[in-house]
């Protein structure tokens, strides 16, 4: 239920519903389209990555002098939390052919990959196995398998989306491998939603010049990433897992490899070390820095610590100045706020309006495009409406999703979207939904080449922690994808690598190195990196917990 | 506004915390200096990390729910669950068959369920979890299959069932039973593999690759948009 005040703006949507409705039933466009030179003038006046604060420059490392997100900067210029001195590496808790950061659906591509590849792997992750970015995608994962769609549509798509950044023997590694990744998921068994003739139901995504967005519901990372955790758990005699034990520094060898991982238990706080002819990282992304103070999307885990960890040991960045803001983000019920509503909502006919009830952008540019077209109605243009805890939002009109699909088409399409507005009273079939952007999604990331292999050898990278894939902008159901085939092509080639990898003696001796630049710039020994989970607790009571002061971290 | 600092008392490991009436479990935990580890996950009701029990004030009631999701009340007990140490089978998915006999071999304890409902009442998801169970004892897999659609697996089902069953595990099995060989194939699917294996796209993406930024964003801008 909305508080009284908001029901005359309310009643404003429902006015206009009717000659919307008309509208998109007619087939025409809803709202034109933005130019290149509009668009051009939307981002940079409204979007937060054109801010001045937004960016700075990174003063240590293999990106020195280059502008990147402030926040990760930061992350960035700080000690280790260990000291290399009390670790024995010439006696490892652990050896394997493949170790594997990170327990989302890119992890488990790659375990399952390498498994296949003949490699023992090791699997490691901060949360339980799934608890992922991965598992809450909720509207879809492209391919170009419609007849009248192809890769070369795809790949126009991506790199429009992506402001023609992105690598091109990258994006053409997503586009060329969607339909085969489609095919693995559903032969291991995900349930994509079919048309009575089995072929798959697509949807438009923002940017998307066909339909293309696969589903399972509006769980469809989930269907995903469940899928997966059971096909790694159905491996145990090639896959170790490791709970609640993240990585928190690389190892390297004296030739320069990567050649393993630190790892300290959440519970026990004891320090393990692994040595591994070749490590992937699978760590996902940032959303838990809360940059410029968004609420985020972001799982509990988000906080980057594949960058800092790929970082320090030498590996570069691309794109690190490109932060994305999913346009529909929660903002009411107080206990929802920054949540994620599915780009599917708009793919099903949801239309984003003002408190006038009046539509003002065409509902599916890209994300970046959107988002910025929806802080300029609710700031420049003064029409968004103010929540009880003083956000501001716009309408997204889920009401006509009924009115296009027939009724019940929420429930049986969107059951994620109905169940988590009907705990907190809002029924969406009814009323609309109140969004504004939030963040979703780190665009770049440690740079990786079409092997997913980065510049130190033996280091590779895949899913939301590398950078190149999506330039600067990722479209809709793009990252669902990249997970699978670039977490598919991470397990293979790091496989094949590790067959010829010999090792030379272990150490540390980089994060000497690393810290040496740090402590030049005179930072705090209390910044330390990784951040591992963010801290919540009120500052009043972080005072009396005496022993647990490191800055920005877990003790 | 006001709302928003309205405070409640809730008991964490018995004892007395006062925290915002508009929290969450977890919200409740951090405000009380907890920093969670285990336990938490999405923390948008998406993972099923967070499963807990929690009794309300005056009730003898356990109830079941996510943290990240149920709004605490006054004088509410609560605390997390960890971890559920739930039996998970191994197998391959490519040598069992989508019926009852998988479900005779794998998770024999389904056919313990005495109805009794428990398992639907835990569920935060809403799903009607002792009807799958029963569609299973009947073999209807991909009925099974459709009803346990929505599971996040915090395991609640699990941890409250007397029959001892692990229906969160067997949901899974039946919905993977049912995508690999229950659903209908997609002919446009097998067909798209093939070409791309066999270079049909090859050259044409080879040249957009090759094109020049103002060529290829006049091809972007002028493709044709079909919605659907």
């Amino acid at each position: 239920m909305y508080p009284e005040y908001m029901q005359e703006s309310i009643r404003n949507v429902e006015k206009t519903r009717p000659a919307r409705l008309k509208l998109a039933k007619s087939g025409k466009q809803l709202f034109p389209r933005m130019s290149a030179q509009e668009r051009d003038v939307v981002l940079n006046k409204f979007h937060p990555d054109y801010k001045p604060e937004a960016r700075r420059e990174i003063r240590i490392g293999p990106n020195k002098g280059e502008r990147i997100t402030t926040k990760v900067a930061e992350l960035l210029e700080t000690f280790s939390r260990i000291n290399p001195a009390d670790f024995d590496l010439d006696h490892p808790d652990y050896e394997t052919d493949v170790l594997v950061i990170g327990a989302g659906s890119a992890g488990f591509s790659a375990s399952i990959l390498a498994a296949e590849n003949g490699a023992n792997v090791i699997l490691v992750t901060k949360l339980r196995i799934g608890d992922s970015n991965s598992m809450m995608a909720q509207g879809g994962i492209q391919a170009a398998v419609r007849p009248d769609d192809s890769p070369v549509l795809h790949y126009l798509d991506v790199i429009g989306g992506g402001h023609f950044d992105n690598k091109p023997e990258l994006a053409k590694a997503l586009v060329c491998d969607a339909p085969d990744a489609i095919k693995w998921l559903q032969d291991l068994g995900v349930m994509f939603d079919r048309n009575p003739d089995g072929t798959m139901k697509t949807k438009s995504g923002g940017g998307t010049c066909r339909p293309r967005m696969h589903s399972a519901r509006d769980y469809t990372g989930a269907a995903i990433c469940r899928t997966l955790r059971d096909e790694v758990q159905n491996r145990p005699d090639k896959i170790k897992i490791l709970e609640h034990q993240p990585a928190v520094e690389l190892i390297k060898d004296s030739n320069g490899r990567v050649a393993g991982a630190v790892l300290y238990h959440l519970e026990n706080k004891e320090y393990f070390t692994i040595k591994a002819k070749a490590t992937i990282l699978s760590t996902g992304g940032f959303g838990r820095l809360h940059i410029q103070g968004f609420e985020t999307t972001n799982h509990y885990g988000a906080t980057a610590d594949g960058l800092v960890m790929g970082y320090r040991a030498g590996a570069n960045l691309l794109y690190m100045d490109s932060v994305q803001y999913h346009p529909t983000g929660a903002v009411y019920p107080l206990q929802i706020v920054g949540f994620l509503c599915t780009e599917k909502l708009r793919g099903m006919g949801a239309q984003p309006v003002n408190k006038n009830g009046e539509l003002f952008v065409y509902p599916l540019e890209p994300r970046d495009i959107e988002a910025s077209a929806f802080i300029r109605e609710c700031t420049e243009r003064g029409n968004g409406i103010k929540t009880p805890a003083g956000n501001l939002g716009i309408w997204l009109d889920t009401p006509l999703i009924e009115q296009i699909n027939g009724a019940g088409a929420i429930k049986q399409n969107l059951p994620a979207m109905l169940r988590q507005f009907g705990r907190f009273d809002v029924d969406i079939t009814k009323e609309p939904m109140l969004v504004y952007p939030t963040l979703h999604y780190q665009n770049g990331g440690l740079e990786i080449n079409d092997h997913c292999e980065t510049k130190l050898p033996g280091l590779y990278v895949a899913g939301e922690a590398s950078g190149g894939v999506h330039g600067r902008n990722r479209l809709m159901g793009n990252s669902q994808l990249d997970l699978i085939v670039f977490g598919r092509r991470a397990g293979r080639y790091a496989a094949e690598y590790a067959k010829g990898a010999k090792l030379g003696k272990l150490n540390l001796d980089h994060v000497y190195e690393y810290e040496k630049e740090v402590e030049k710039l005179g930072i705090d020994r209390k910044k330390i990196s990784p951040m591992v989970l963010p801290d919540y607790i009120p500052e009043a009571v972080k005072k009396r917990q005496y022993t647990t002061h490191y800055e920005g971290t877990l003790r | 506004m006001a709302k928003d600092q309205e405070m409640v008392k809730v008991y964490i490991l018995g004892e007395g915390f006062d925290v915002p009436a508009s929290s969450t479990i977890i919200t409740a935990m951090e405000y009380a200096g907890f920093q969670l580890t285990t336990g938490v996950g999405c923390r948008e009701g998406f993972c099923g990390a967070c499963a807990t029990l929690y009794r309300e004030k005056g009730d003898y009631k356990l109830q079941a729910g996510l943290a990240c999701q149920t709004v605490v009340s006054d004088g509410m007990y609560i605390a997390q669950i960890p971890f559920v140490p739930a039996e998970k089978p191994i197998y391959d998915i490519t040598k069992l068959t989508p019926d009852i006999n998988s479900f005779k071999t794998l998770y024999p304890t389904v056919f313990r369920c005495v109805s009794c409902n428990t398992c639907t009442k835990a569920c935060p998801q809403d799903i009607e979890v002792m009807d799958y169970v029963q569609a299973l004892i009947k073999g209807d897999i991909a009925k099974a299959a459709d009803l346990s659609f929505d599971c996040i697996r915090c395991g609640l089902c699990a941890l409250r069932c007397p029959a001892e069953i692990v229906q969160y595990n067997a949901g899974i099995l039946a919905r993977r039973l049912t995508g690999r060989y229950l659903l209908k194939k997609s002919p446009d699917l097998e067909l798209r593999v093939k070409e791309i294996a066999e270079g049909k796209y090859d050259k044409d993406i080879e040249k957009l690759m090759k094109t020049n930024k103002e060529k290829i964003k006049k091809l972007y801008y002028e493709r044709e948009v079909k919605l659907g």
